[in-house]
């Protein structure tokens, strides 16, 4: 238990340290050595209770609670300032709803509130445990320099970074919080501290847009906030059959229908968090923040919170339709989401954009609910932790180097940062290909589906989907890979800067693959086991053929050695025309002119206009079906 | 391996028309037809000159096409062979004392295999295009006897450097 | 049955090329016959792709020649897989994996008519994954395995129970045989508006290991074809002839259309004919069950 309150209340040190702290170099000490000790203490905790099972522990109560509640009013009261300065009325009344809606329930059911045990730990919140400490802490390594960068590059924004790096770390004990509580007050507590550091982050620039879609992230996870509050009061007035606010009592409860009501609204919150549509507006806003930020609040660890209480409640979802629409909720956000990254030329919007997609895909296994699904949604969990912060974190280096981050712009990294392009490679690699571990998900979620009564509509959604995603991604990587000449190379210098994160992360992308089987076996297979009381195995055969594959890939490079004798270079053709290496050629009147090659968006079939509204709405009445499905039940 | 010579069987043309009346461009398309059928020889127009064996070109240089008549030449891989269809190709035909015609093809490129006619007839064009054969099967085999003699040159530097 | 798959495997790497060759003269003959020429000899494919080799090597960027054996590998090995009877579905994420890498392949050269080949290959693929997954579930639902070992092996007529997927598959079959109306990214035929598109800037050995790689897929894609009627050899094999002459036939009387309707034809079989069938066969089971 030790190491679970270490993990909790370390950080939180670190935060209040780093508020005095101001030089960089001291900064970037201090958190290379904390984000250390986080990262030790996860992995300790791998080994310390990998092989236990869930472990449950009391943890102090009485005081930790009081002071938890004593902390949401002041978090209100801070809404309510800041809504006030900025005239945004609707977080007001949201965040006085839902302080009322606490102090209803604080004082309506005080008997109903004790959990037997505030902690625990289990496979499931190791992985996210080791997600949050060590992408989590990795990011904020490379926050220091970047945000150094940053202000260099934008003057005209306040440097707030003590600030920044205070509510960096407060995230991080807030999501070990959340991962590791078991009271459901106290989960909710560490949810709200989580809402409230993403909306000072976002508008960490101070701008009118930035502030602008801080508080719409605000608003919508502040709904969801309500709806969870709701839920607590749902199970604390019907403690007997429902069991309480106590997490594992509540999920072995067998009343199913009694709990399904809760669940399906704590469900809405983790939809809010996870920015499935019709909520994924806010998501695409926080891209205004500084790239650290957008890697881990809004694609590795914060959004991973919602789809994690999803899938801590998918046993309750299981076989019902209420489940179902959820997980419809996850399928028709993932086919949208997917189709307008099709549109998006903005590199972190197509990340926003793709993150979206694959929390709807998890939402949607998690929805529907069999053992092979939650399987598949950790695996899910783990493989786009790991490639999209990468991949974050490599648009945000890149974009300081050239100055966009505009994917039309990095035509020819391979040639201007070749590392930084092996990287971004590996990272899209990880999203969509073959041996990587999105893919696995993917195909171990087709044959999960195909199991499922109605399950065809998932399998439709994801063959479209799947097939979907492949378009953009591999555009983007052949902007990549696309051989220019007479451009200067811009790496040099860039690589002496410590980027050890980006380094670290890209080997965790591919050593995620190779070690799959062992995560699987040791982590989410046991998991899996012990909730459902079946696994799901993927065939031997199939593991040493990804293997093989991986191996493959690995391999390849080498032929580069083969070729690099005798060839003759000739130029692209150009229709007869006599063209310079990076195609200029002479057009008619004498002039000269450039052939430029620009990626195909389809804007008139895949264009946000034209697909986002459509996809809300689906998406709201399928909410609202999830609700009325539970409301039957009962 | 060489001496295989696979390439006289499977000839593949670019087709360039540079200034002609389009009489010749016809005939050439004509050989292509179900009356002439060249694909019984394996002969495929590419409109590719990466792709290509054969450089086809009918009509004269003028100073606009100069630059692109160099250019396809250019881009297609060794071993490879030029055959000028009709007059103009050849002489600049009729167009010879316009203002902007140079003359025939070679004025720029080296021509292999020189079709006459005005326009050429499908028949004698076929004719060249195997001319045109017999040309490159012999580049082939230069080159490949070029290339294996550069192998056993760096083979015996290798085995200088062993011992 | 431990040793089996692999001789299924090794078979095809040895075989594979010299039918998808053969496979190819047939196709030219009977496309020349039908247009009323006598057409090239039967073994021309094998003369075209021995002349490539014989070529001269000639690249725009080095990283070319990577690209399209990557492709190559890629290609051969989800056909291997196929032989060896793995799983459909991985083998399907296998095949995607190659065609990647022919596009990034077309990319790195970083030429006009390569990239808009690049893009139109990728949108092809986009037309036609929906339903080659379709059509593996479909197989599932039919068989009870996604192993290509098991559904050759069914005593259960498939096609009577998938007659939408298979209509479907065949239609995006032409997609993937780059037949027309379809053959919008590259195209066995001499005119067409982008060069050669994804093909343009590969040239010798590099243009060999693309057709050798087309080879690989073709027999593989009616080895796919094969499976639908698995329960009767006789009758597979028929099949595959059958469809792969309609292919011929539909590549002869259509002319290329537009990316557009390309997608939108991809789209609308899998939907209209996969998803419907499937939903049928899906109510079928359930009513049985």
């Amino acid at each position: 238990m030790q190491t679970l309150l270490f993990l909790i209340l370390f950080p939180i040190l670190v935060a209040c340290l780093l508020l005095f702290v101001k030089r960089t170099t001291l900064r970037y000490a201090v958190v290379a050595l904390s984000a250390l000790v986080i990262g030790g203490a996860s992995i300790y905790l791998l080994m310390r209770y990998a092989f236990e099972g869930a472990v449950y522990f009391a943890a102090p109560s009485e005081a930790a609670s009081l002071a938890m509640v004593a902390i949401e009013m002041g978090l209100a009261l801070f809404i309510v300032y800041m809504g006030a300065k900025f005239r945004n009325y609707l977080a007001i009344v949201l965040a006085v709803a839902q302080a009322a809606l606490v102090v209803y329930l604080e004082t309506t059911f005080p008997g109903n509130l004790h959990a037997v045990n505030n902690l625990f730990i289990d496979q499931f919140s190791i992985i996210m445990a080791l997600i949050i400490g060590i992408i989590g802490s990795l990011i904020a390594v490379y926050a220091v320099r970047y945000m150094e960068t940053y202000h260099h590059h934008h003057p005209e924004v306040r440097d707030r970074q003590k600030m920044f790096f205070f509510v960096t770390f407060v995230f991080l004990a807030a999501m070990f919080g959340l991962v590791f509580s078991n009271n459901l007050m106290w989960l909710f507590f560490f949810w709200e501290i989580t809402t409230i550091t993403s909306f000072l982050l976002i508008g960490y620039s101070e701008t009118e847009e930035a502030t602008r879609n801080a508080f719409r992230a605000l608003v919508m996870n502040l709904l969801g906030g309500v709806a969870f509050v709701v839920a607590l009061i749902v199970l604390a007035a019907t403690e007997a059959t429902s069991g309480g606010i106590d997490l594992a009592r509540v999920l072995a409860s067998g009343d199913a229908a009694v709990v399904l009501i809760p669940a399906v609204l704590i469900g809405f919150a983790g939809i809010t968090k996870a920015a499935l549509m019709p909520f994924s507006s806010w998501l695409l806003g926080a891209m205004v923040a500084p790239t650290p930020v957008s890697a881990l609040l809004h694609s590795s660890t914060m959004v991973k919170a919602g789809v994690y209480i999803l899938v801590r409640f998918s046993p309750v979802f299981a076989g019902t339709f209420a489940g179902f629409s959820i997980g419809l909720v996850g399928g028709v956000t993932f086919v949208v989401a997917s189709a307008i990254a099709i549109s998006q030329s903005n590199a972190k919007l197509v990340l926003a954009y793709s993150t979206i997609a694959n929390l709807g895909l998890i939402t949607a296994c998690a929805g529907v609910g069999s053992y092979m699904l939650v399987w598949a949604a950790i695996l899910l969990i783990i493989f786009h932790a790991v490639a999209k912060s990468l991949l974050f974190l490599g648009t945000g280096a890149i974009e300081h180097r050239i100055g966009s981050r505009d994917i039309e712009d990095m035509e020819g990294l391979i040639v201007r940062m070749p590392r930084m392009a092996v990287m971004m490679f590996i990272g899209i690699a990880g999203m969509f290909l073959a041996p990587f571990g999105m893919l696995i998900s993917k195909w171990a979620a087709i044959e999960a589906f195909v199991q499922v009564p109605f399950g065809l509509v998932f399998i439709a959604i994801l063959a479209y989907g799947s097939a979907i995603t492949v378009f953009f991604w591999a555009k983007w990587m052949g902007k990549l890979v696309a051989v220019t000449r007479n451009q200067e190379r811009v790496e040099k210098g860039f690589m002496e800067e410590p980027w050890a994160p980006l380094y670290i992360i890209t080997g965790l992308v591919i050593a995620t693959v190779l070690l799959f089987p062992v995560i699987s076996s040791t982590l989410i297979e046991p998991y899996v086991l012990a909730i459902y009381g079946v696994t799901a195995l993927l065939g031997q055969a199939n593991v040493a053929i990804m293997l093989l594959m991986m191996a493959l890939l690995l391999v390849l490079p080498i032929s580069f050695l083969l070729f690099k004798r005798s060839a003759k270079h000739l130029p692209a053709y150009m229709g007869g025309r006599t063209a310079t290496p990076d195609l200029h050629f002479a057009g008619s009147l004498g002039l000269t002119r450039e052939a430029q090659t620009r990626n195909y968006y389809l804007t008139e079939y895949f264009g946000e206009a034209k697909l986002f509204l459509p996809g809300a709405v689906v998406c709201t009445v399928l909410i609202l079906a999830s609700w009325v499905f539970a409301g039957v039940a009962l | 391996m060489s001496t295989m010579a696979f390439l006289k069987r499977s000839p593949w043309i670019l087709h360039y028309d540079a200034s002609s009346c389009n009489g010749c461009d016809i005939e050439v398309l004509a050989c292509l037809t179900p009356l002439y059928d060249v694909e019984r020889f394996g002969i495929i127009n590419t409109g590719n000159p990466k792709h290509a064996d054969i450089l086809l070109i009918t009509g004269g240089i003028n100073t606009q096409n100069r630059e692109v008549v160099r250019n396809l030449y250019e881009q297609m891989p060794e071993p490879k062979v030029v055959v000028a269809i009709g007059a103009c190709a050849a002489t600049g035909g009729i167009f010879r004392e316009c203002y902007n015609i140079t003359g025939g093809v070679d004025r720029v490129i080296p021509v292999d295999v020189y079709v006459p006619g005005c326009a050429a007839r499908p028949e004698q064009i076929i004719d060249g295009v195997v001319t045109a054969l017999g040309i490159l099967e012999e580049k082939r085999a230069k080159m490949a006897g070029a290339a294996r003699m550069k192998d056993e040159v760096r083979h015996a530097e290798q085995a200088g450097e062993s011992t | 049955m431990t040793w089996t798959w692999l001789i299924g495997a090794v078979l095809f790497l040895i075989l594979a090329p010299i039918a998808g060759g053969l496979i190819a003269g047939i196709d030219r003959k009977i496309t020349a016959r039908m247009q009323g020429r006598v057409g090239p000899p039967l073994l021309q494919p094998f003369y075209d792709v021995g002349k490539l080799f014989e070529k001269e090597r000639a690249v725009v960027t080095t990283a070319q020649n990577f690209y399209v054996l990557a492709y190559l590998i890629f290609i051969a090995l989800s056909g291997a897989l196929f032989f060896a009877g793995g799983d459909l579905l991985l083998i399907i994420f296998a095949f995607t994996l190659a065609h990647v890498f022919l596009v990034l392949g077309a990319y790195a050269v970083h030429s006009p008519y390569s990239h808009i080949g690049a893009e139109r290959e990728l949108i092809q693929l986009m037309a036609y994954e929906p339903m080659i997954i379709l059509a593996a579930v479909g197989l599932y639902m039919v068989t009870n395995s996604f192993y290509v070992a098991d559904i050759a092996l069914t005593t259960v007529p498939a096609i009577l129970y998938l007659p939408g997927v298979f209509l479907g598959f065949a239609i995006i079959l032409t997609i993937k045989l780059r037949k027309s109306p379809f053959d919008i990214s590259t195209s066995h035929h001499a005119h067409q508006e982008i060069v050669k598109g994804i093909t343009t800037e590969f040239s010798g050995s590099t243009l060999a290991q693309v057709e050798i790689a087309h080879w690989y897929e073709n027999v593989f894609l009616l080895g796919f074809i094969y499976l639908f009627f698995s329960w009767n050899p006789v009758i597979g094999v028929v099949a595959v002839a059958v469809t792969y002459a309609a292919e011929i036939f539909i590549d002869n009387v259509t002319a290329r259309v537009r990316w557009q309707a390309a997608l939108k034809s991809g789209w609308l079989v899998a939907g209209a004919l996969g998803i419907a069938n499937l939903a049928i066969l899906s109510y079928m089971m359930l009513g049985g069950a």
